[in-house]
């Protein structure tokens, strides 16, 4: 869906450039995660995929479009962008803003006004509530559902989105980032997202390309990269706790066994992760715990010996 | 130019004359706008009243304030000192306050937790943190009151204006530029100094 | 307080001249500022987005602030002359610096993310300008106006000294012959006319600030 090939950026005055020589291929429905350290590039990568820095040399395809000499402005129209302090425009009220890109498309307001309506209650703010509301008068969380409505205004295939939950507390980025997720499973869009943050990275990515010094270093999916790093660069970015992190990704009701537990056993939620799963074991001081569903009843059972063979297995084919 | 030259006693003498009625005003508008200021920093009331009044003052154009007080006070340096004192108060008062208000809660809270007074602390450390923005509302006070004193020299109280209303009256051109441009290097010289102070005032505070 | 009757019978004994002054004053005071704001305002919008233009035009603006109104008035007569044309001159040069540096500063305070917003969904740098910079600027621009408008209406009362015509011929007459009523035909209408221009600016700043904005 998305293919840039070469993508160079250097900035006047740089020693060296800030994007060196990046190929990406992004499937479509993939969320694609920019990862790496201040400076490796990442954002720069992702803003000249809608032209808003323009590269130095390279290619940019979108739906098998070369788009990397069209009129930018056009091309923006038909990408979604999303950015981590929002940008509202505070003079508008949320329905003028999420009704932006329709406009500048010349859709008649009829059809304007639903798609508004629709997308609001898409991210959960009652259109009724907040369509004529101002930015000011939103929390930061609020602001940012508005930002992603307002870069889905248009239904476009692709979305750009730098760091959106950044500027948010850890308990409501971690909602959003759920919410994020469900809507675009729903909507089958081709995300690149940048964040620093490498818990995100998994927990958002189908892929995760890791950057550093302008080139990417990994680009594969997040079970993959935590089973076998490759390199100590990697291996000291996703972190030394990588078992774990990997554990995380792993569905507890996928690693369950049929039988009975001991009645002193801990109780382990089949909805969680083999992580928390390692967690409440390892408390309880126990070797086998019993898997609940979410009405309580037992389901199954989970050994420390399940958790352990989920890891030693190659990583799954497919999330 | 060569008038100029020839008679830069007389400038000097009408320069001089108006830095002195300048300094003045400005002086007695600080004395009254300090104190204003300082209890408008602390109560929002008395500054929404105080930048009332005198915001209404300013409004009044210059020439017809010189002229409503000659019924009351007659011509002279009096009756312009009076009106610049006016025009200077709401530019003074509102970054008295502002500069007041601007200083970080938490150093006054030290300070009042280490047993200064108020008094200390509005010394000590109110308005040496304000000094930055204060002097930038001196500075625009200067200015204004410069500006003022030329137009002042119509109700005989000296200054660079005479030099303009004699070149007028007499169409001697080189009366009027020396008079006139004489006040323009004048508040350019004075505007430029006090920033340069006030940029001084606020580098040694950057926190 | 029979000073005050004494000057009403003035102005009734000479309704034409005040008449003709009171236009004059306003017809100059007007158009001064709409020049000032025509050449301004474009030429601060223009410079916001240049920095080294921006930056040599806040410099020269601010020396210009500085310059006393009468010293402006009085270096223009020699080299245009006096009447209405050569004030009209001075008082649209007097007023360009606040407006200018108020546009600049509209422009320049608007939050960048909210331009990259606007740039990244693919408006074209008119729509930028048009939709988002302008509507966000206008406060702060508008609020340059007033302050260019009242400097204005005082400028104009001294434009009574190079010929200009307008409330300050009565000011200026009434001092030279010592007519206390005939000084305030002037002082107190002139006077009334800059509260009234200031308190109606003010109203018009509050209704053109846009709802997002207001108590920010």
């Amino acid at each position: 869906m998305i293919e840039i090939e070469h993508l160079t950026k250097r900035f006047p005055g740089a020693a060296t450039p800030a994007v060196d020589d990046i190929s990406l291929a992004i499937g479509a429905g993939e969320i694609c995660v920019l990862i790496g350290p201040s400076g490796c590039g990442k954002t720069t990568t992702m803003r000249m995929i809608n032209r808003m820095i323009e590269p130095d040399a390279g290619l940019i395809r979108i739906a098998g479009r070369d788009v990397t000499h069209v009129d930018p402005v056009e091309l923006r129209r038909s990408v979604g962008y999303v950015i981590q302090q929002v940008g509202l425009f505070p003079h508008m009220t949320i329905a003028q803003n999420v009704a932006t890109v329709p406009q500048l498309l010349g859709w008649e307001p009829a059809r304007i006004e639903r798609r508004v309506d629709e997308l609001l209650a898409r991210v959960d703010m009652d259109p009724a509530r907040y369509r004529d509301r101002y930015p000011r008068e939103l929390s930061g969380g609020q602001k940012q559902r508005v930002g992603v409505a307002r870069a889905l205004a248009a239904d476009p295939p692709v979305m750009l989105m730098d760091e959106p939950f950044g500027a948010l507390d850890p308990i409501t980025r971690a909602s959003l980032q759920d919410e994020f997720l469900r809507l675009l499973y729903a909507l089958k869009k081709t995300i690149v997202f940048v964040t620093h943050d490498i818990d995100e990275a998994l927990k958002m990515g189908t892929r995760i390309a890791i950057l550093r010094a302008g080139r990417v270093v990994r680009f594969d999916r997040p079970e993959a990269i935590l089973a076998h790093p490759g390199d100590p660069f990697v291996a000291a970015f996703v972190g030394a706790d990588r078992a774990l992190k990997r554990l995380a990704l792993l569905p507890v009701a996928s690693h369950m066994r049929q039988g009975d537990a001991a009645s002193d056993s801990p109780a382990v939620s089949r909805d969680g992760d083999l992580r928390d799963a390692l967690s409440i074991l390892l408390a309880a001081g126990a070797e086998a715990g019993v898997v609940v569903d979410a009405a309580g009843e037992a389901a199954g059972i989970i050994t420390l010996a399940d958790i352990r063979s989920a890891l030693a297995a190659p990583p799954a084919a497919n999330d | 130019m060569t008038w100029f030259v020839r008679n830069w006693d007389q400038v000097a003498v009408a320069l001089g004359q108006h830095v002195v009625i300048a300094l003045t005003a400005l002086a007695i508008a600080m004395a009254i706008a300090l104190p204003i200021g300082i209890a408008a920093a602390r109560s929002d009331r008395i500054h929404a009243i105080a930048i009332g009044v005198s915001g209404v003052l300013y409004t009044i154009p210059t020439l017809a304030f010189l002229a409503l007080l000659i019924p009351l006070v007659g011509l002279g340096r009096t009756n312009a000192i009076i009106a610049m004192v006016a025009f200077s108060l709401v530019v003074l008062i509102r970054n008295v306050a502002t500069g007041i208000r601007g200083v970080a809660p938490d150093v006054i809270d030290a300070a009042r937790g280490m047993g200064m007074d108020a008094r200390r602390i509005l010394l000590r450390i109110e308005l040496p943190l304000a000094a930055p923005v204060i002097v930038a509302g001196i500075r625009v006070a200067a200015v204004t009151v410069i500006s003022v004193t030329v137009v002042a020299a119509y109700v005989n109280a000296g200054g660079l204006g005479t030099l303009i209303f004699n070149g007028i009256a007499s169409d001697h051109a080189p009366k009027i530029w020396s008079g006139a441009l004489t006040a323009c290097v004048l508040a350019i010289a004075v505007d430029g100094s006090l920033a340069w102070i006030e940029h001084r005032l606020s580098m040694s505070r950057a926190a | 307080m029979s000073v005050l009757a004494e000057a009403w019978r003035y102005l009734a004994a000479h309704p034409a001249q005040f008449m003709t002054a009171l236009g004059v004053h306003v017809a100059l005071s007007g158009a001064a500022l709409l020049i000032a704001a025509a050449i301004a305002i474009p030429a601060g919008i223009y410079a916001a987005h240049r920095p080294g233009t921006a930056f040599a035009t806040i410099n020269v603006a601010n020396v210009g602030r500085t310059l006393p109104s009468l010293a402006v008035l009085a270096l223009v007569m020699p080299l245009l002359g006096t009447g209405f044309a050569p004030s009209l001159f001075a008082l649209s040069l007097l007023a360009l610096p606040p407006i200018v540096l108020n546009t600049l500063a509209g422009m320049r305070g608007i939050d960048p993310e909210v331009v990259d917003a606007a740039r990244g969904m693919g408006m074209t740098r008119r729509e930028i300008l048009w939709r988002i910079e302008w509507p966000l600027a206008l406060p702060v621009i508008f609020a340059g106006l007033r302050t260019a408008a009242i400097q204005v209406i005082s400028g104009a009362v001294l434009a009574a000294f190079i010929g200009g015509g307008g409330l300050g011929d009565f000011i200026t007459a009434g001092i030279a012959m010592m007519a206390v009523p005939q000084l305030l035909v002037g002082a107190i209408p002139v006077t009334l006319l800059s509260l009234g221009a200031d308190f109606a600016f003010g109203a018009l700043q509050r209704r053109i600030t846009p709802p997002g904005l207001r108590g920010a």
